[in-house]
């Protein structure tokens, strides 16, 4: 039983970096932005997040500075595509570059630094409880806080005004001008939360799930996690879903080349990936669901104009 | 509501109009929108600001609305100088305004859409139940938690209006409401307005239709190039005097002589097409013909099909069955959209931009797009000068204002862009000829140019079908009308042998035995409500 437990562990763990960054991505998605810039801004978040955390001893203020550090790029790309109007494709794409080459620059002296990383809870008395000690009360703190963010982002886009505010803009700028919301300051903010849950995620890699910083060491989860956001069809749950199942298959495909599997290791690397994917792609070929969820103005840049 | 009830009449109310305009001025870069433009309005009142497109009705009520902040000039509100900066502060002050085109969220609920438009106090707790209510007392039933897009486009508007009567309104700016109802349709609104205007509530009628302001408005102010030309109780004019005061001149009456039959070029048999979007219309088992010499017309709400049948005709969309669609008798339900203009059909479709004409393209390139056949290509190379000299050539014979065959398609106003697509597809002497709302969003004069266009087509022996919302126009240019409804079409009859009020009937699916649904998927998105 233990290692069901274990296993649990494992996935929640293995997924919750996606978590934290589809959720971001989600919230800027249903604005009607599209940033492709999530994984640089995940190896940003990670690189200052162990920075900060390695300098001050402090792996919590690590977290914070990663995620602040998120949020500073990602006004990068809200100045270029939200003010001045670029094409939201190319800047995204500009800004994942951006991110990889900046953080491996910024990195270089960190590269084989140890730290304290945060580790998962240990509370005298439950969590040694048998198996569901170690499955309510095992996990790293972080986990729990996924948990929060997805409660918090499932009942703000639905249960509050300025989630339907929020949701309003994406479907259509124009009318949420015309009626009196200042979309591009709306805009302005879910890129805002997007840059600052990236920089989560990438401060969860770099002083939680692995405590060490090693270039582009985010390893395509930003882009991962921006393929969720679509074929989850723009809802929380299912991006949950969706990157534990990513989470699941890489502890899996890990567990397989530990045994000494016969198929070559590159290829059951690609299991995650392409599991999460097709999984997904087929859940998600509903249109009807796609039409109400998908926010319609996605991509385009709205120019308020009198 | 709360509100006071006033008297209707002509004469301003004794604490002085409710709204009074005086000297706005907006300039936008190449034109005055709006030239030092006096208006009052009382409490009460129908009044009906009239003019052209681009007479600058809609940029005035913009400023009314705080969407747009006037260059010059003051806004008095109930005798009080007021700076109206954004929506919100208008609605604040009890203005509401219905938009021409619906500014409401598709994939919203109507609750939600109506929560988004109310500050926090009145959106909060019962407003469900309140929307319910007040659906009722003005007769405009709602559901308020469907999803928008599965409403037809009468129930939309009534989301609108609901929405504006929430904030419970002492000026109700209307922007054109009736371009997309059925006539039974619009005498509802009418009973819905009148009724508003007897509980005190003033309104702003903008509309081009003459006739309906003469039914409902008390008085009418006309603006034309942006200044006011004139005032008037457009109940003691003519709709020929509203004309001229519009357009300052007379309109040019299409002549129309008897059609002279010739064979069929278009024989639609059998034509069934499921909705390729889930939120489109299937058509199912569709019957019409044209023939050479004469003008066929299909009325209907849009959404009702018409998208699906324009793309099943033009070659958008093939069919499996080859004879479902026969054009100059050649069984074409398989043919793509250039193997049929190869066989003599051209086509306008309903948007100008995108579809109609590529917007970053010069006229030249948009012109050598369809018009490659005219000689304009040898040996798969573009002849440059005859390219552009064939978009000279349209420009000149159909009076577009452009900058020359290299200005860009975007350049050009809509109803100039329009006369420069019509024109493309007429020079190509066509055998039949499909247009999609040739005159969507055009103005008085260019529509009449281009409906005398097509009307000289049809005098040439040219088939002509014509899809429109705009019932007017239908009447004037066709010799027998169709009305498509919930992926149906009813079979065209001659246009003198009917009138508005059975098209309307047909248009709201009267000719559908009841049960049969099955043009419909997933909502009625084009259902029509009378």
């Amino acid at each position: 039983m233990d290692t069901v437990a274990q296993l649990v562990i494992l996935t929640l763990a293995a997924g919750t970096p996606l978590v934290f960054a589809a959720l971001g991505e989600l919230v800027t998605e249903k604005a009607g932005v599209l940033n492709l810039g999530v994984e640089g801004m995940m190896l940003v978040g990670a690189v200052v997040a162990f920075i900060v955390a390695s300098t001050s001893g402090s792996p919590w203020l690590g977290v914070a500075a990663g995620m602040a550090a998120g949020a500073v790029v990602s006004m990068i790309f809200a100045v270029v595509a939200l003010s001045l109007m670029a094409n939201q494709v190319a800047t995204g794409l500009a800004l994942s570059l951006f991110g990889i080459g900046l953080s491996a620059f910024v990195g270089l002296d960190f590269v084989s630094v140890v730290i304290e990383g945060i580790k998962p809870l240990a509370i005298r008395g439950l969590s040694d409880l048998p198996v569901v000690g170690q499955l309510l009360f095992g996990h790293n703190p972080l986990v729990y806080l996924s948990f929060v963010l997805f409660a918090a982002v499932q009942a703000f886009l639905y249960r509050s005004r300025a989630g339907l505010v929020l949701r309003a803009v994406g479907e259509s700028p124009q009318s949420a001008h015309a009626i009196g919301y200042p979309v591009i300051a709306i805009r302005y903010a879910a890129v805002f939360f997007g840059g600052a849950c990236s920089g989560l995620a990438g401060a969860y890699l770099s002083v939680a799930y692995t405590p060490l910083w090693v270039e582009g060491m985010v390893a395509g989860r930003g882009w991962i996690a921006l393929a969720l956001v679509v074929f989850a069809t723009w809802k929380p749950w299912r991006v949950l879903a969706g990157a534990y199942l990513f989470g699941g298959v890489t502890l899996a495909q890990f567990q397989a080349q530990a045994s000494g599997s016969a198929i070559p290791a590159q290829y059951l690397s690609m299991l995650p990936y392409l599991a999460t994917i097709v999984v997904l792609a087929v859940i998600s070929r509903d249109t009807v669901t796609i039409r109400l969820n998908a926010p319609a103005s996605l991509g385009k840049p709205f120019h308020p104009a009198g | 509501m709360t509100l006071p009830r006033t008297p209707v009449s002509d004469t301003v109310s004794d604490t002085g109009p409710r709204l009074a305009l005086s000297g706005i001025t907006k300039a936008y870069p190449s034109v005055v929108a709006n030239d030092a433009i006096d208006l009052d309005v009382a409490a009460g009142e129908i009044h009906a600001v009239l003019g052209e497109n681009g007479a600058g009705k809609s940029t005035l009520m913009k400023v009314i609305y705080g969407v747009v902040k006037p260059d010059a000039g003051t806004i008095l509100w109930e005798g009080k100088p007021v700076s109206i900066a954004n929506p919100a502060r208008a609605r604040r002050l009890g203005i509401g305004m219905v938009f021409q085109h619906f500014s409401l969220f598709e994939t919203l609920t109507v609750a939600e859409n109506i929560a988004l438009s109310l500050d926090r106090e009145r959106a909060g707790g019962d407003l469900p139940a309140r929307i319910r209510e007040v659906s009722a007392r003005y007769g405009l039933p709602l559901d308020p938690d469907r999803h928008v897009l599965s409403m037809s486009v009468g129930e939309r508007q009534r989301v609108e209006i609901v929405r504006c009567l929430l904030q419970d309104p002492r000026l109700l700016i209307m922007d054109e409401p009736t371009s997309v109802l059925t006539p039974q349709a619009v005498e509802k609104l009418f009973e819905t307005l009148r009724r508003l205007s007897d509980e005190g509530c003033s309104i702003l009628y903008i509309s081009h239709k003459l006739d309906e302001i003469r039914a409902l408005c008390t008085r009418a102010t006309v603006l034309r190039g942006g200044k006011v030309t004139g005032a008037c109780d457009p109940r003691r004019e003519s709709s020929a005097s509203l004309a001229r005061m519009m357009i300052g001149g007379d309109l040019p009456r299409p002549q129309h002589r008897a059609a002279k039959l010739g064979e069929a070029r278009l024989v639609v048999d059998g034509l069934t097409l499921a909705a390729d979007d889930p939120f489109g219309t299937s058509l199912s088992d569709l019957h019409l013909t044209v023939h050479a010499g004469e003008i066929v017309g299909i009325a209907g709400v849009s959404g009702n099909g018409q998208k699906e049948l324009m793309a099943a005709l033009s070659g958008e969309r093939t069919v499996d069955s080859p004879g479902a669609v026969r054009l100059m008798g050649t069984p074409a339900g398989r043919l793509d959209a250039e193997e049929r203009r190869a066989l003599g059909l051209a086509f306008v479709p309903e948007e100008r931009l995108g579809r109609g004409a590529v917007p970053e393209m010069s006229l030249a390139e948009n012109a050598l797009l369809t018009a490659h056949r005219q000689d304009l290509v040898r040996n798969g190379f573009v002849r440059t000068d005859a390219v552009r000299g064939f978009a000279a050539e349209t420009i000149a014979q159909f009076n577009v204002k452009a900058g020359g065959p290299d200005a860009a398609a975007r350049s050009l106003s809509g109803g100039n862009l329009q006369k420069f697509i019509v024109g493309r597809e007429i020079r190509q002497a066509p055998k039949l000829m499909i247009a999609a709302q040739p005159t969507w969003g055009v103005d008085v004069g260019a529509a009449a140019q281009i409906r005398q266009a097509l009307i000289d087509l049809r005098d040439a022996g040219v088939a002509v079908l014509v899809v429109s919302e705009e019932l007017d126009e239908l009447f004037e240019i066709c010799d027998r009308l169709a009305v498509i409804a919930q992926g149906r079409l009813a079979d065209a009859r001659p246009t003198r042998d009917t009138n508005a009020e059975e098209i309307g009937l047909l248009m709201a699916g009267s000719f559908i035995a009841a049960g049969t649904e099955s043009g419909r998927r997933l909502s009625p998105a084009g259902a029509v409500d009378v």
